[in-house]
């Protein structure tokens, strides 16, 4: 579903952000994505959702090789993509449902399709009785929750999370951590970049490590045996 | 906390149901008039602000226009103007009263004629003597020195019209010497054609203006709605779904500034209806103060949408490549 090969990107200013990367994520499959701020995360993050091109490499998404997808293609590539931020990314001057309809509003479904399935994303993520409220009056994790319908209301293939549960406490961010599963359960591929370890370790997920641009570990072994893992995470 | 749902066939992606083209074809038309009712919201959410970028373009539109009712109504004066172009056509001697007579009524009934007037060498002679003073002086001569004139009134306003009228007329065997009292009619000309360009160059120079207010008043909008374009960028907007709002906001502008201009030049007109109507009541004339018509109000009203589209789209098109998530 997602397949990096060999890809390296330089930025303009000459900094290394990746260095020949290479990896393959299988449709159902649930990735960890860590490394210390700096490591490389969010360039590929932003590799995935064509934000940023690699300067080297190939990179397949949902069999499509992105080199080829051109300026006025990227809308209809990133449909195909859910995208979970961690400062949530919604909009304060209309409802939860609206924020939840806008990837429908914008695919072009007929408003009673777009109801069925943002009550659907809604109930899904537990928010159902909060669809007329502003975003603003919903606590931290309701509101990434509500990132996580309108993230998924277009039924995308892959599903990218930003450090999902950066400002939520473990209980909060297992329920998270729970809705992703299932997501990954009916064949949706998910990525999650954080470097939040001890989410990391309570599950048996394949884990990929970033150090400096390179990818330093590609596996399911627990993150907290890592020594080197250990020193750079130290901080935390 | 949900229940996992029972697992479910994997995702189709976008050719799930609700999307054949007929249905993506309604739900886009229904898509667009909920843009442009939420843009015309999102402009009546801050009355002020969008009264007075109204206003600008309002005054900036009835400048021109209302010069142009001003030049229309002065073109209409000067067609109300009966002796405003006039052919003299002064007989020879050997002509007699009756053949003069024939061919005044002959000319009247051209269609470029509208009517004539026969003046006799008496009656010319009585005018002369009676508007010159030197009645007694002709007195003495003995003999009428005065031709005949056959006064032609052109139905044609046009002065190449009336000047081809008169050297056609300038040919009849009676006539000896035709000339166009046209000098009057030359200056009016004159001023409504300065009249015509100086409205001309005031509507391209306020449409610019109106142009720059509303590309100038998008951008700001543009600004403030930074983080939602990036949001929706990521999510799969296109351009033309980033640039529809916007292109709503300057469609409501031109159109709302169109009519509030439309609604100044009517109330002038109102203002000015009496005293002018008053005017021409002194003169004894039946003119009447005549506003912008049907046609002109709405090739107005096109124009100034078409203004407020275009400035949207070159300020959308001028920022909404720099709005890029990153």
């Amino acid at each position: 579903m997602i397949h990096f090969q060999k890809i390296s990107k330089r930025y303009e200013n000459g900094n290394d952000a990746l260095l020949n990367i290479s990896f393959e994520l299988d449709q159902g499959e649930i990735t960890f994505l860590t490394g210390h701020s700096g490591a490389g995360k969010s360039t590929l993050l932003k590799l995935i959702m064509l934000i940023e091109r690699p300067s080297g490499g190939r990179l397949i998404v949902c069999d499509q090789d992105t080199a080829k997808v051109g300026r006025a293609a990227i809308p209809f590539y990133r449909r195909q993509i859910g995208m979970v931020f961690q400062n949530h990314q919604l909009l304060f001057d209309r409802t939860v449902y609206d924020n939840v309809a806008l990837p429908l509003i914008i695919a072009g479904y007929r408003p009673r399709e777009t109801g069925r399935r943002v009550r659907a994303a809604l109930d899904k993520v537990g928010l159902l009785d909060k669809e007329n409220l502003n975003p603003i009056a919903l606590s931290g994790g309701e509101q990434q929750r509500v990132g996580i319908a309108r993230a998924v209301v277009n039924k995308p293939r892959i599903l990218i999370a930003d450090e999902p549960t950066g400002n939520l406490d473990p209980e909060l961010s297992a329920e998270i951590m729970d809705l992703f599963d299932q997501f990954s359960q009916v064949g949706v591929t998910v990525l999650i970049a954080t470097h939040d370890l001890g989410l990391i370790s309570r599950y048996d997920h394949r884990l990929l490590s970033l150090d400096s641009g390179q990818l330093i570990s590609d596996g399911t072994d627990s993150i907290a045996a890592d020594p080197h893992h250990q020193i750079y995470t130290g901080g935390y | 906390m949900n229940q996992p749902t029972a697992p479910k066939p994997a995702p189709k992606g976008a050719t799930a149901a609700g999307t054949t083209f007929s249905q993506r074809f309604q739900s886009w038309r229904e898509h667009h008039k909920e843009v442009a009712l939420e843009s015309l919201r999102r402009l009546m959410a801050t009355p002020l602000p969008t009264l007075m970028t109204i206003l600008v373009i309002a005054i900036s539109l009835s400048l021109p226009a209302g010069l142009y009712v001003m030049l229309k109504n002065a073109e209409a004066i000067s067609n109300d103007w009966d002796g405003s172009a006039q052919i003299s056509l002064f007989l020879r001697f050997q002509t007699s009263a009756e053949q003069g007579r024939k061919l005044a009524d002959t000319l009247a009934k051209r269609s470029d004629v509208k009517r004539t007037e026969y003046i006799s060498r008496e009656q010319a002679l009585a005018e002369f003597q009676e508007q010159s003073g030197f009645g007694d002086l002709l007195q003495e001569l003995g003999e009428n020195p005065l031709p005949a004139v056959v006064v032609v009134y052109p139905s044609v306003t046009d002065l190449n019209a009336a000047e081809k009228l008169r050297s056609d007329l300038a040919k009849q065997g009676e006539v000896d010497l035709a000339q166009l009292d046209a000098q009057w009619v030359q200056r009016l000309y004159a001023i409504l054609e300065l009249g015509r360009r100086l409205v001309a160059a005031l509507s391209i120079g306020l449409a610019l203006a109106v142009l720059l207010v509303i590309i100038n008043t998008i951008r700001l909008a543009i600004e403030s709605r930074r983080d939602e374009i990036i949001i929706v960028k990521l999510v799969g907007g296109t351009d033309a779904f980033v640039r529809r709002p916007f292109m709503y906001t300057g469609l409501w502008y031109g159109l709302g500034g169109c009519v509030i201009a439309l609604m100044l030049i009517q109330t002038v007109l109102w203002w000015l209806d009496g005293p002018v109507a008053a005017l021409s009541d002194l003169y004894r004339s039946q003119f009447e103060l005549s506003g912008l018509g049907l046609e002109v109000s709405f090739l107005m009203l096109t124009g100034s949408i078409l203004i407020g589209l275009v400035g949207a789209r070159l300020a959308v098109s001028q920022h909404i490549r720099s709005i890029e998530p990153g």
